[in-house]
């Protein structure tokens, strides 16, 4: 039993090691900006997601006490990697791809990051004047 | 103990990655290029810490965990939002 827990410790460790330094290696050697943004994003969040439990287990197995703050961490990362890659991707067309080479997106508006109307505030947050 | 030797292999491999992190922000075709590479670089100092947090058996560090992910994504997007407006809070 012991022995068993502490190998699948050692292979969630190496799963997410392996994950890790190939989020970070194709952050180096992917051609394009938004093939790049593909491998730290997902890549680099399972391997520390595997990391993580890993050491929540550790703390189960070889400490007799639960450490919920790494469920919260991977709850949080998990979270967070979509948004921060959305917005990153959202820079990346606005300053560096036309708006002409991008393919259409079949459903008859345009890209969201380009429509005026999706863009807008809601009117009630641009309405700040004092009502009296 | 094999758990040791994993452990090690897991701190190589995300301090080779941070490295390789390093470089790109120092080298990099464009801004969004770096501003990936910071967001990368604070989930790979994130999972050192944990992975010092085992070897030193103390959860002690966690909170500096948490509070790094927080951190690291609010800087994120606030340099987003920076190259996007020119501006953080307008």
């Amino acid at each position: 039993m012991n022995l068993m827990v502490e190998y699948i410790l050692a292979a969630l460790l190496v799963f997410g090691g392996i994950f890790g330094i190939v989020g970070s290696f194709g952050l180096l050697k992917l051609p394009q900006m938004l093939q790049r943004l593909h491998a730290p994003t997902k890549a680099t969040t399972l391997g520390v997601g595997s990391a993580l439990i890993a050491s929540m287990a550790y703390f189960w197995f070889y400490e007799d006490r639960v450490s919920w703050h790494e469920l919260m961490i991977t709850l949080f990362l998990f979270l967070t990697a979509p948004i921060t890659a959305n917005f990153i991707a959202k820079a990346q067309l606005h300053r560096a791809i036309n708006k002409e080479d991008l393919p259409p997106t079949g459903v008859g508006t345009q890209w969201a990051t380009y429509d005026p109307e999706v863009q807008a505030v809601s009117p009630i947050l641009l309405d700040d004047r004092d009502p009296g | 103990m094999i758990l040791n030797y994993a452990l090690d292999f897991a701190f190589l491999c995300f301090g080779l990655g941070l490295a390789m992190n390093l470089y790109r922000v120092f080298r990099a075709p464009g801004v969004t290029d770096r501003i990936l590479a910071l967001d990368t670089m604070v989930i790979n100092v994130l999972t050192l810490i944990v992975l010092y947090g085992m070897r030193t058996k103390s959860g002690v560090n966690f909170e500096a965990a948490l509070l790094f992910a927080m951190t690291g994504f609010v800087s994120t997007v606030a340099y987003c939002k920076f190259v996007l407006r020119g501006d953080i809070i307008e």
